[in-house]
């Protein structure tokens, strides 16, 4: 089975940047109604538009879990249009079907979850931190 | 001296396993990672045996028509068909045809009873009620007035009576879940109260397995005079079950949890209640007389079928029961699909016994379930343990199972949840476990 990259285990039982910390802009909490998976997210954005900081809860699975610590790896420290590309090339990988690899320039570790866009059961759990990364950031920066 | 004790029935030995299993093609295709399926989500829907698609089938190529309607050769045969459903399904559950309704589900049958509250409250209020349409006062809610259900229900008995109440005024209390995962049944007496119009609850747990106890539950509810809504989807299709018996007023299941089609479901009511009942869904085929001001309305069950039904459905259904029925003489077969799963419970709860990395919910005797079993493993989540189910070809089912306060109570985001049906085997159990112990290895 190719879901289980050993990169997935690792993020998830060792996530980055978990826990929720200020200073912070917004927070939301979105949560996966089929399953019951929760995050709560927070984003500190400083005016020159560079991510400071994403700290977060998530109570999921491996999937969920190793997605948003690769997202707090992607997010801080960059500006807010990379973030946006960022997470359209996440999205579109994780909804190709296996069609999209991932480029690992732009997707670093999250390239591992390429296997997750095979098994449509499992694509919201790897995108519940992306949606409610979105969300957070829509609240600081209304567009 | 001690009488005789009646003999019990027995599980399927192997070579009646093995000719059950022939009856389900499904059984023997393989799935993506290239092992044969085992299917353990009965509890979601059951599996259908060729007697089942061959009738619903049958009923397209020879006699399909609009059920009720029209007085030609077909429509006759159709009709005959869908009332023959209802006569067989009832009896099946030990109910006369003229009390079986059907609806497309369990959901729909639970709804229905909802809003006979809400519909009566508002006829009472705006004197309002069609001609021939007697509103009783069992249906009649006043603000404060209460609706009883428990921590451990499914949403479909649920949200329905959460939302009567924000219609009505009426308030929603619960009997609560023990820390051990049971229903707290001592705190039910103290619970009904004068005010207490309907008590509604899950003959079977779909989470814990467990059976409740509706003796008791229905001495409470008849005390203050509350109607009892019995929420069967997972008991009529794995026990042998005799709805007037046990006492309730109304009940509820659904036809693909118990070998049969999707889309039919069954709301079984004394018929004194289903004639005090207004109707729900409105329209064609559940009328009297029609005038543009208003119309009257067919007796029950005719009221509370609107509109063309699902005929070859209900016909699948009826094969559905009977296949059931036959699985042991004398139309006794629930007999030993209960003796089936329970061993099969049995087995699979003294499986998980020996890891001490699984919690199991519920009762732990076999004896005090119908066969599913929810369980977590430490540090595991659930998602992650059916995916290496489902990569060893086990398919389970994970997540709240549509009882999220339940899950919340428990203290567990998701659990993981294996249902039994008659054709499942304790090779099925095995490959169960070898999926929880890859599990295990790989997260924990
Ligand atoms: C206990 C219980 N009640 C109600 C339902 C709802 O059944 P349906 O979805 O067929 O209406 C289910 C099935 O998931 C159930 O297990």
């Amino acid at each position: 089975m190719d879901l289980y990259q050993q990169l997935i285990i690792e993020h998830s039982k060792r996530p980055h940047g978990s826990g929720l910390r200020e200073p912070f802009g917004a927070q939301v909490h979105h949560v996966n109604p089929t399953c019951g998976d929760e995050v709560t997210l927070r984003v500190d954005v400083a005016d020159d538009g560079t991510v400071r900081d994403v700290s977060y809860d998530a109570e999921g699975c491996s999937i969920s879990r190793a997605s948003a610590s690769v997202l707090h790896d992607l997010v801080v420290g960059r500006p807010l249009e990379q973030v946006q590309r960022t997470r359209e090339a996440m999205h579109g990988m994780l909804t190709s079907r296996g069609e999209d690899a991932g480029d690992e320039d732009v997707l670093g570790d999250g390239v591992a979850l390429a296997g997750v866009s095979r098994y449509p059961a499992r694509v919201k759990c790897a995108l519940l931190s992306w949606s409610a990364l979105a969300d957070a950031v829509l609240r600081v920066r209304p567009c | 001296m001690n009488a005789a004790p009646t003999l019990a029935a027995a599980p399927f030995d192997a070579a009646e396993l093995a000719a059950l299993r022939a009856d389900f093609p499904i059984l023997s295709r393989t799935t993506r990672s290239g092992r044969p399926l085992v299917y353990l989500d009965s509890g979601a829907t059951s599996q259908k045996p060729l007697a089942v698609l061959d009738a619903e089938r049958r009923f397209y190529t020879e006699h399909n028509a609009a059920v009720h309607r029209g007085a030609h050769q077909l429509a006759e045969e159709a009709t005959d068909a869908f009332e023959a459903a209802r006569a067989a399904v009832g009896a099946f559950v030990g109910a006369p045809a003229h009390e079986v309704v059907f609806t497309k589900n369990a959901t729909e049958s639970l709804n229905l009873v909802a809003h006979a509250f809400s519909t009566s409250t508002a006829y009472a209020q705006r004197g309002s009620a069609p001609q021939g349409q007697r509103v009783d006062p069992r249906f009649v809610l006043a603000e404060g007035d209460e609706v009883l259900v428990t921590e451990a229900e499914h949403h479909a008995n649920l949200v329905p009576w959460q939302e009567l109440c924000a219609r009505t005024g009426a308030v929603l209390r619960w009997v609560g879940v023990t820390d051990d995962g049971l229903l707290d049944a001592d705190a039910l007496d103290g619970l009904v109260t004068e005010r207490t119009r309907v008590v509604a609850f899950a003959h079977a747990s779909n989470v814990l397995g467990a059976v409740a106890d509706v003796a008791r539950f229905v001495a409470a509810a008849r005390r203050v005079g509350a109607v009892t809504v019995l929420d069967a989807c997972q008991s009529v299709p794995h026990l042998g079950v005799d709805l007037p018996a046990l006492g309730v007023d109304l009940a509820a299941f659904s036809g693909h949890k118990a070998l049969g089609p999707s889309g039919v479901g069954v709301l079984w009511g004394r018929a004194e209640l289903l004639e005090a009942m207004p109707p729900f869904l409105t329209g064609g085929s559940m009328i009297e007389l029609v005038r543009m001001e208003r119309s009257t309305y067919a007796p029950a069950p005719q009221k509370f079928e609107a509109g063309v039904p699902m005929a070859a459905q209900a016909v699948g259904l009826h094969a559905a029961v009977d296949y059931l029925r036959a699985l042991a003489p004398g139309g006794r077969g629930m007999e030993r699909v209960e003796a089936h799963e329970r061993a099969l419970t049995a087995l699979l709860l003294e499986r998980l016994a020996e890891l001490p990395w699984v919690r199991v919910v519920g009762p732990a005797a076999a004896a005090d379930r119908v066969g599913l079993v929810s369980f977590v493993l430490e540090g595991v989540h659930a998602h992650d343990v059916g995916q290496l189910l489902d990569d060893e070809g086990v398919a389970v089912r994970v997540g709240h199972h549509c009882a999220w306060p339940l899950h919340r109570r428990l203290g567990a985001a998701a659990t993981t949840r294996v249902s039994f049906g008659p054709y499942n085997q304790p090779s099925d159990v095995d490959a169960v476990l070898r999926g929880l112990h890859r599990a295990h290895e790989l997260f924990a």
